[in-house]
């Protein structure tokens, strides 16, 4: 089954994709059928730049444990950094 | 008699005069062929999906796959294509038709065709399938596990789908529809709605809901796969088409 719900969000970030580093500007999340992994579903993650055309994606097909696992490392690595240290905001501060 | 092939990529003319990408395959023998339109599943024109094309080619039959995704660009992987294509809600209805209509088209221009269409389709493909049946004239149509021709998407769902239980009536030709026991999209209700409104209807159709099999058992490349519905699936559409598509 398909539970066809897919969360969209907007992405500020770059990412590497089959030609190379591009910006990265919108994410989707959902669980489904997966293109290439060996599993009937997985938790499908496509961080794209619909302005730069289909191609402009990387996608990430984990399985249940590793997309909860991936979301904890998240966590756990702003955590350990100062707050605000990795925020889009900062990039308009002075050096 | 000869039981050799030729396949290979083609372009076809899709809804509006669209320039689309297409998987050809056909017999090399002198026919009459019957003509089959294979409507690829929702993540696209993939290898599995050319691979139905070249079977329904060693059957005897000319077989055309559109891409109905070639609108996201040329040269394009096509998993790309299909996730841009998922994130605008899917293909539009009319579009669909009239890409259809033109693989159809392509088939009916081939030498040595019988002037008979069939048109298959799984997952979306499926619900697209029913769709063409319901939308032009043609001889022969299956629904593989098709979702949402009886019921609309959830509302969460990207896909703007819209159920086509009410176009019933227009249903151009017989219908054969294989389903799996395990599936949620459609539910095994759904497809017990959608044969009553036919049965009502007086509509031509066979449908058969598989034991352990959910959405996609003829995946070959894939889980979902179960090879016993999948085997007895196939026997039931090469006898359906065998009766609708002869000359």
């Amino acid at each position: 089954m398909c539970t066809y719900l897919t969360e969209k969000i907007r992405i500020d970030g770059a990412a590497k994709g089959a030609s190379g580093w591009f910006t990265v500007t919108d994410g989707m999340v959902y669980v489904d059928h997966p293109y290439h992994a060996c599993q009937e579903h997985t938790v499908n993650i496509d961080l794209t730049n619909p302005a730069e055309g289909p191609s402009a994606r990387v996608a990430i097909e984990l399985t249940e444990e590793a997309a909860l696992a991936l979301v904890e490392a998240i966590h756990k690595a702003l955590a350990a950094a100062p707050p605000g240290l990795a925020s889009g905001t900062r990039r308009s501060l002075p050096a | 008699m000869t039981d050799a092939m030729w396949a290979g990529t083609v372009a076809v003319t899709g809804h509006e005069g669209a320039e689309l990408e297409a998987y050809a395959a056909r017999p090399l023998g002198s026919g009459p062929h019957g003509g089959v339109v294979v409507i690829h599943h929702l993540p696209g024109y993939d290898e599995a999906t050319k691979e139905i094309v070249r079977r329904f080619a060693a059957h005897g039959y000319a077989a055309i796959c559109p891409n109905l995704y070639s609108r996201e660009g040329a040269g394009v992987s096509p998993d790309d294509q299909a996730a841009a294509a998922r994130a605008k809600g899917g293909v539009p209805d009319e579009q669909l038709v009239g890409d259809v209509a033109g693989a159809a088209a392509y088939l009916k221009g081939l030498e040595h065709a019988n002037g008979k269409i069939g048109v298959i389709g799984y997952c979306s493909g499926g619900r697209q399938t029913f769709l063409a049946a319901c939308s032009l004239r043609i001889d022969a149509a299956v629904d593989c596990y098709g979702a949402f021709v009886v019921t609309a998407p959830p509302a969460e769902s990207p896909l703007k789908a819209e159920p086509l239980i009410s176009r019933a009536g227009d249903l151009s030709c017989p219908l054969l529809g294989l389903f799996g026991a395990d599936d949620r999209f459609p539910s095994p209700d759904e497809v017990a709605v959608l044969s009553a409104e036919l049965d009502e209807l007086g509509k031509e159709h066979e449908f058969h809901v598989f034991p352990d099999a959910g959405h996609g058992f003829f995946s070959v490349d894939r889980p979902a796969y179960r090879p016993a519905a999948a085997v007895e699936g196939w026997k039931k559409v090469f006898g359906f088409f065998g009766r609708h598509l002869a000359a």
